[in-house]
């Protein structure tokens, strides 16, 4: 008896607790303009599809009792297999429901296209900042090209200013999350993604890689920092302060597996190096994966069709 | 690069888990050889089971495979949960991550390929020619062949876990993670080698079937006559032989990248890691509709006979398995809406993603309007077939979510995701497997599964699930993502803890099945292995033809082949009246067991390991003795069969005509 009463306190407990910690939940509770249309998208979609789902669940559980077998009283038609009213009516309400959703996923996936500039109603005029972002093995650096600075796990960007994140990989595909601000969007090796988002609030603001890459993935976590546009420029600054450089032997050192990594700053960037990540001619004598292809395209139809490979790497505005 | 074949004993040294896990099962293994000898059990189990070509014994094999292999999958899925409950914040757990990353690697490819796959074949294989009308499948010694190269590849990944490593990648593998660069040990060899083995068999198997289905049904069986669990292996089949070798392909270029230095998925020299993500899900969602297309048939089978009732919707039940068939393969890219390829390729996939859902919903509403005015019975099956319903609905819920491009940005692997996948799975497919096992049950043996255990086992199973993987979902709208071997936060630790309870009521449930079989074990033993003749229907209100005939059934099915005019034959046939036959039988002609299956199986998996360590003489060996035994069964094989004798045949159905006469009786 003991044990039971143990049992269901400690039951007690854990329903409430999870009740009451359901107030930090990163997804539903957005800070940024993406991250909130996603949201409206999410509570509406699951709002239509309940509208289907709880009458199914309710006739499950009402048929199995009404007509259960002992209840002799209920009407019984063991013949009965098929109604064309019935079947017109079963095609037609999902018809009906995913048409509904097809618009609104079609609106939204062309309203949040993530490689998009978000509308200046949203965002203002203001120069949009640009951060390059590597996915390491098990790292993240980011690339400040119009200030000049890098760091390693950890974003500050001033709330309020639309930020463009390009993102690639060095070696295998990870992705690059921050569930308050908006979506997943993969880091690949070869390849240059852009993702446009806004914080419209200050706060710290966790984000990670969203896609497992080896043994350090768990640890590639990083803050995003939304703060003002004071506190911004002074983190520039104190980032500038930084003795290391990131030069091509530099980042050829960071691209080394580790784990753990420390916050870590870099001034002085060297030129083009975010491009010669993505065309993966880090390492000097290799040839640019862009250059490759005009070669190849150059010396005949079949390197010409196979060549349409642009990783459209933005340069500083 | 270091040799990748160094070290294959580091693991059984440096965890104890792993060793102690080693001994246990070379000590069970050795135990129940021995007892086997022991028992003088070695020639029957030789003649009967594994020389086999009997499609009942082959789909009782294929059953205790996958039940053997749930239990390994949810072993995994222990450790992993109960690893991840400790390994938050401060805590790091008991698993490091070369151990973790192998455990999820490993759940994934087995329950999906060797638990769901070979339940799948079993049902199909046991079923599928009792319901047509058939005496056994098409190409009896092929479906033999299958069964073995599927044990094969079980055994293989079942080495790894001694020897060596298993792959940690996912159980889709991306590369350049899975390539040489990623993984240079052999763990993604392993995959790769038992996943080309289980390929191979679950393609021959679908060739099979649908020769067997297209080619063997009785006269006067249609294809609009037929009972929806055949339609559903047509589709399920027909999708197999489609996509098992696209992935069969991405792994020889895989293959070629790992051995001979090609570059179709490295970073350098021109590879594209992307064109492998393509290849695998262009095989990876098609193979959902493999596995949950026939468990819709189960429920289209069970969900009558518990309401006394016809089915709802014949025809538009086919129908949508048709749409679903041709949907499912323009629907692959919503695996990664986030790979931003741009407004008109997530707009189309996210569109038809939704389309498909159509089909699916439909089946919903057919078995509820078959529910509708019938005369349920809460039978152990009827159970699973309701919990099925109930819980599938909400995982089409949330994938209809993950549906729309813009919200999977959110969602995409996320806790949400995996959350997601399960309920489909263990809701959908599982369930109902669950339903089809224990309601053909009585058919293979003649007596039924403990109703007591059964409906435990259930209703652990349903608790259990929504236990476990409730949570899951709201840690996913928190941030979690899936494959995480260590959390930052703290706070998430309650939502793991109450996912362990969850993890130990499924427990409960699988401890409540294996306890039904081991009734099952003793009471045959108590029979000595004779299990007597039953009668046909034992549920009552079989409708389908396996119900027509002696339970366990006679080795050639049906005395005489019946004639078929309406879709429930068997119903048809109780409704005249007709009385069994007792007189006037042919003698009939049986095909020949054969060891062959057996030894191409042993080459095929000593030829597997070899290649994965790399050692060459073996491969050569085993190559050419797989290849030779192939040739010899097909040379010298005993091809010509041999004939039952109709008076056996007689004494069997005289034996059969008198205990259903007793029980109309009764
Ligand atoms: C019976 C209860 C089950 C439990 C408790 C369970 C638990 C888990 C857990 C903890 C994970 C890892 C999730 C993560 O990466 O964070 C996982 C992954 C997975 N499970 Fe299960 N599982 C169960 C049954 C099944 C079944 C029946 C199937 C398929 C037939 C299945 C297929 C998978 C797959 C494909 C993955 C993904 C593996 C990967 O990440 O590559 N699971 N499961
Ligand atoms: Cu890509
Ligand atoms: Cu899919």
């Amino acid at each position: 008896m003991e044990h039971i009463k143990k049992i269901s306190y400690f039951f007690g407990a854990a329903v409430l607790m999870l009740l009451l910690s359901g107030c930090d939940i990163a997804v539903l509770q957005p800070v940024g303009y993406v991250s909130k249309e996603m949201r409206n998208l999410i509570v509406v979609s699951f709002v239509l599809m309940l509208l289907i789902v709880i009458p199914v669940m309710i006739a499950v559980v009402v048929f199995a009792f009404k007509y259960r077998a002992s209840n002799k009283n209920a009407e019984y038609l063991p013949d009965w297999g098929g109604s064309h009213k019935l079947e017109f009516w079963m095609w037609i309400i999902p018809i009906c429901m995913v048409s509904i959703l097809a618009v609104l996923s079609a609106t939204y996936i062309h309203k949040l296209e993530p490689s998009k500039v978000l509308p200046e109603s949203v965002a203002g005029n203001e120069p949009i900042l640009q951060i390059d972002a590597v996915a390491l093995d098990w790292k993240w650096l980011f690339i400040y090209p119009q200030y000049g600075v890098a760091t390693v796990n950890e974003i500050y960007a001033p709330a309020g200013r639309q930020v463009l994140i390009q993102m690639t990989a060095e070696n295998s595909v990870n992705a690059f999350w921050v569930p308050k601000l908006g979506p997943v969007l993969y880091a690949m090796p070869q390849m240059n993604d852009k993702l446009h988002l806004i914080s419209k609030e200050d706060g710290v603001y966790k984000g990670r890689s969203a896609n497992y890459s080896g043994a350090g993935f768990a640890g590639m976590e990083f803050d995003w920092h939304s703060v003002s546009r004071g506190d911004f420029n002074a983190w520039v600054a104190k980032a500038r302060q930084s003795r290391n450089r990131l030069d091509r032997a530099a980042y050829l050192n960071l691209a080394q597996a580790s784990q753990g990594n420390p916050v870590a700053y870099y001034s002085g960037v060297e030129k083009d190096l975010y491009y010669r990540v993505v065309n993966r001619c880090v390492v000097s004598g290799t040839v640019c994966n862009e250059e490759l292809m005009k070669i190849a395209a150059a010396k005949s139809l079949w390197g010409q069709l196979c060549s349409v490979f642009d990783p459209g790497v933005v340069a500083v505005k | 690069m270091g040799d990748p074949t160094a070290a294959p004993f580091e693991a059984l040294g440096q965890v104890p888990i792993v060793l102690y896990t080693c001994l246990a099962i070379v000590v069970i293994a050795v135990l129940v050889v021995a007892g086997i000898l022991l028992l003088g059990w070695w020639g029957s189990l030789w003649r009967n089971w594994i020389t086999s070509v009997d499609h009942k014994r082959l789909g009782i094999m294929y059953v205790v495979l996958a039940v053997v292999m749930l239990v390994r999958g949810f072993a995994d899925a222990i450790m992993m949960r109960t690893h991840q409950a400790m390994a938050l914040g401060e805590g790091s757990g008991y698993l490091p991550p070369e151990h973790y990353d192998q455990i999820f690697t490993a759940h994934g490819v087995i329950m999906i390929f060797f638990m769901a796959t070979p339940l799948l074949f079993g049902l199909f294989n046991f079923v599928i020619p009792l319901q047509i009308g058939a005496r056994d499948v098409a190409f009896p010694f092929l479906n033999n062949l299958s069964f073995w190269l599927t044990f094969a590849g079980a055994i293989l990944i079942n080495i790894s876990l001694g020897v060596g490593n298993f792959g940690r990648v996912g159980w889709l593998a991306y590369p350049p993670l899975s390539g040489l660069s990623g993984s240079p040990d052999t763990g993604v060899d392993y995959y790769i080698w038992s996943l080309q083995l289980s390929g191979v068999a679950t393609t021959m198997g679908a060739i099979n079937f649908l020769v067997t289905i297209f080619k063997m049904r009785a006269p006067g069986m249609t294809l609009m006559k037929m009972p929806i669990f055949c339609w559903s292996a047509v589709v399920s089949n027909a999708l197999i032989l489609m996509i098992y070798p696209v992935l069969m392909a991405a792994y020889i270029f895989l293959t070629l990248d790992r051995y001979l230095g090609f570059h179709f998925f490295t970073n350098d020299g021109a590879g594209n890691p992307m064109v492998w993500i393509n290849y695998v899900w262009v095989f990876g969602h098609p193979e959902v509709y493999v596995l949950v297309l026939p468990a819709f048939g189960i429920l289209s089978e069970v969900v009558p006979v518990f309401s006394s009732k016809r089915l709802f919707g014949y025809s538009a039940m086919i129908w949508a398995l048709l749409v679903i068939l041709v949907l499912s393969f323009l629907v692959w890219v919503h695996h990664f809406f986030t790979m931003g390829a741009g407004i008109a390729v997530n707009t189309f996939f996210s569109i038809m993603t939704m389309i498909i859902s159509v089909p699916t919903g439909v089946k919903i509403f057919n078995w509820l309007f078959t529910m509708y005015k019938g005369r349920i019975r809460f039978e152990p099956p009827m159970l699973w077939c309701m919990g099925m319903i109930f819980t599938f609905v909400g995982g089409g819920l949330t994938g209809v979510m993950l549906s729309l491009a813009s919200a999977d940005w959110a969602f995409h692997n996320s806790a949400f995701l995996v959350a997601h996948f399960h309920h489909t799975i263990i809701g959908g497919v599982v369930f109902s497997y669950l339903a089809g096992f224990v309601f053909w049950f009585p058919k293979a043996f003649g007596f039924k599964l403990n109703r007591t255990l059964g409906i435990a086992s259930f209703w652990c199973w349903f608790v259990g699930f929504y236990v476990a993987f409730f949570p899951l979902y709201v840690v996913g709208l928190k941030g979690a993502t899936r494959r995480m071997q260590h959390f930052m936060d703290p706070a998430w630790q309650i939502y793991y803890i109450v996912m362990v309870v969850g993890v130990f009521i499924i427990a409960l449930g699988i401890l409540s099945l294996v306890l039904q079989l081991i009734l099952a074990i003793i009471h045959g033993c108590k029979l000595k292995g004779n299990l007597p003749v039953g009668k046909a229907d034992p549920w009552g209100d079989g409708r389908s033809l396996e119900w027509s005939v002696s339970s366990p059934p006679p080795p050639y099915n049906f005395a005489t082949v019946p004639q078929v005019s309406t879709t429930d034959a068997y119903w048809q046939m109780k409704v005249e009246g007709k009385p069994i036959k007792t007189s006037g039988f042919q003698p009939v002609h049986m095909p020949s067991n054969t060891a062959a299956g057996f030894w191409i199986g042993i080459f095929a998996l000593i030829l597997g390991f070899a290649l994965v360590w790399h050692i060459w003489w073996l491969v050569m060996l085993c190559f050419i003795g797989a290849v030779a035994s192939f040739i010899c069964y097909s040379f010298f094989g005993d091809h010509d069969g041999y004939y039952i004798p109709a008076a056996k045949v007689q004494e069997h159905e005289e034996a059969f005509a008198r205990i259903e006469a007793k029980g109309r009786k009764a």
